[in-house]
């Protein structure tokens, strides 16, 4: 096979498969609608608001729904001190380093 | 027509034969750059199906969700306050909703407690989120108790599991009785926590939203439009981040790339004035050097974005999704559906194609056209 042959055939192989990514978003899309139409009348149904994407405080699970001076409510130059403003996870010394209290605290009844 | 087809094979050939003389830095430049468009195509692709996603399922939320405020914080709707609304036209339907978070000490995650207005849900049950079900191993039929704000414990049996493929909007929902959810958290009778307004005209959201202002000057409405917003800005800002970190290496494949095109090496010299001594054209060389800058580009192009495609759709995304969804300690597995926005992608091909195309062409139309003698000598 001449040189040009190969590179034209490696190309063509590589558009096709640009091409077919296309054909398989199609098919995607059209598996995963049920599923999508049935998320959107759950959404409907129970009148939520927002996804579940950021559940560490209020402002970060419900952005839409958060105070409208929520990224500072503690204080005007108070740093975000949610993981979700940063890029990766803190380090499991920080997540231990609370004192879970509730557990310890005696129950009223 | 067939010798021209011809012809640009015999020339693709020799540049193949030309490319394969420095075959290591050739095979690096393009695994650089295919790298680039990969990490680039990742990110477009995600953003767009997540920003897709988000706004097919919220496209269901309620049109108005009315806020009451005391002192810039949002505050219990007190009894009464509905009925102030009074009969604005437009307004279908005002329903009060009764939610709250919950932290979980066990697994260290917070939930949304909610009164689900849709579903029958007997006292002393309740309806969990996929992603409860798995961080507490929960089932229907389990029991499972949750300490109150008060101090006390209450514990409930869980009726039902909401879908996984629901996941994306209700992973952390604990979903119960109004009876149950007043006496968890100790809620005053007749208090909501906002209300959610049905209006059958979009066109007539915003007059509601400033007749609802009017008649209740500490309300906060929340329009779809806005929760639509908040959502597309979040996507956006958070595409933006990635960007702004890939900035410095998109910069450094510029110089590389730019270093690599528009700079000619003296063996490449040497061989443009090989070329043209052995009587090749100049539009001869430009031609061979132009299926050159196209089969790296292109090839780049084209490899980067499948993978990236098959990185995002069929590897959920694995390198970049904690940056791109955020992360949590209750995190939705979904998969995302692919949306392509042919724009994004057209450009995307624009700015990694032509420029590289074209800069290897402006040194080679110079070179080419001087005198071979003098471009062998260099």
């Amino acid at each position: 096979m001449r040189p040009a042959d190969r590179v034209l055939t490696i190309l063509m192989l590589a558009a096709g498969a640009f091409g077919l990514s296309f054909a398989d978003a199609a098919r995607l899309r059209q598996a995963n609608a049920p599923a999508s139409t049935a998320t959107a009348e759950l959404v409907e149904r129970l009148r939520l608001t927002d996804p579940v994407l950021f559940t560490e405080a209020r402002y970060t699970r419900h952005p839409t729904q958060a105070d409208l001076q929520s990224a500072f409510q503690d204080h005007p130059v108070a740093l975000e001190h949610f993981p979700t403003g940063s890029l990766l996870p803190p380090p499991a010394g920080i997540l231990n380093a609370y004192e879970h209290l509730d557990r310890k605290a005696a129950s009223p009844d | 027509m067939n010798t021209w087809i011809e012809k640009q094979r015999h020339l693709i050939d020799f540049t193949v034969a030309s490319l394969a003389r420095r075959k290591g830095k050739n095979l690096g430049l393009l695994s650089i750059y295919g790298l680039l468009v990969f990490v680039l195509a990742s990110v477009a692709l995600y953003t767009h199906a997540l920003r897709a996603e988000a706004t097919k399922v919220l496209a269901g939320t309620p049109e108005i969700v009315l806020q009451r405020l005391v002192a810039g914080r949002h505050d219990l709707i007190p009894p009464g306050y509905i009925e102030r609304i009074g009969r604005i036209r437009g307004v279908q339907k005002k329903e009060g909703r009764l939610w709250g978070y919950y932290y979980d000490s066990v697994v260290k995650a917070n939930y949304t407690f909610m009164v689900a207005p849709g579903m029958k849900i007997a006292r002393g049950e309740i309806v969990v989120g996929p992603a409860l079900e798995r961080s507490r191993g929960l089932a229907a039929g389990n029991g499972i108790s949750f300490r109150s704000y008060s101090g006390e414990l209450h514990t409930f049996i869980v009726a039902d599991v909401l879908p996984q493929s629901s996941e994306l909007v209700s992973a952390d929902l604990v979903l119960m009785h109004e009876e149950d959810f007043r006496a968890f958290f100790k809620y005053p009778e007749g208090h909501y926590t906002d209300v959610a307004l049905s209006v059958a005209n979009p066109q007539e959201i915003k007059n509601v939203a400033v007749k609802l202002m009017n008649a209740l000057p500490d309300s906060r409405p929340i329009l779809r439009d806005e929760v639509l917003r908040t959502y597309a800005s979040i996507f956006d800002w958070r595409e933006g981040i990635m960007l702004a970190l890939l900035a410095a290496a998109i910069l450094a494949f510029g110089i590389l790339a730019w270093e690599k095109a528009a700079g000619l090496s003296a063996e490449e010299k040497r061989e443009i004035g090989i070329l043209k001594a052995i009587g090749w054209e100049t539009g001869d060389v430009i031609k061979m050097k132009f299926w050159e800058g196209l089969l790296i580009s292109l090839l780049a192009f084209l490899l980067g974005y499948i993978a990236a495609y098959l990185h995002v759709f069929h590897a959920d995304a694995v390198l970049f999704e904690p940056v791109l969804k955020g992360w949590a300690v209750l995190y939705p597995r979904f998969t995302l559906t692919p949306h392509i926005d042919g724009l994004q992608i057209a450009t995307l091909f624009f700015f990694t194609v032509f420029p590289y195309t074209a800069a290897v062409l402006v040194p080679i139309w110079r070179a080419a056209t001087t005198d071979p003698d003098t471009v062998m000598r260099g």
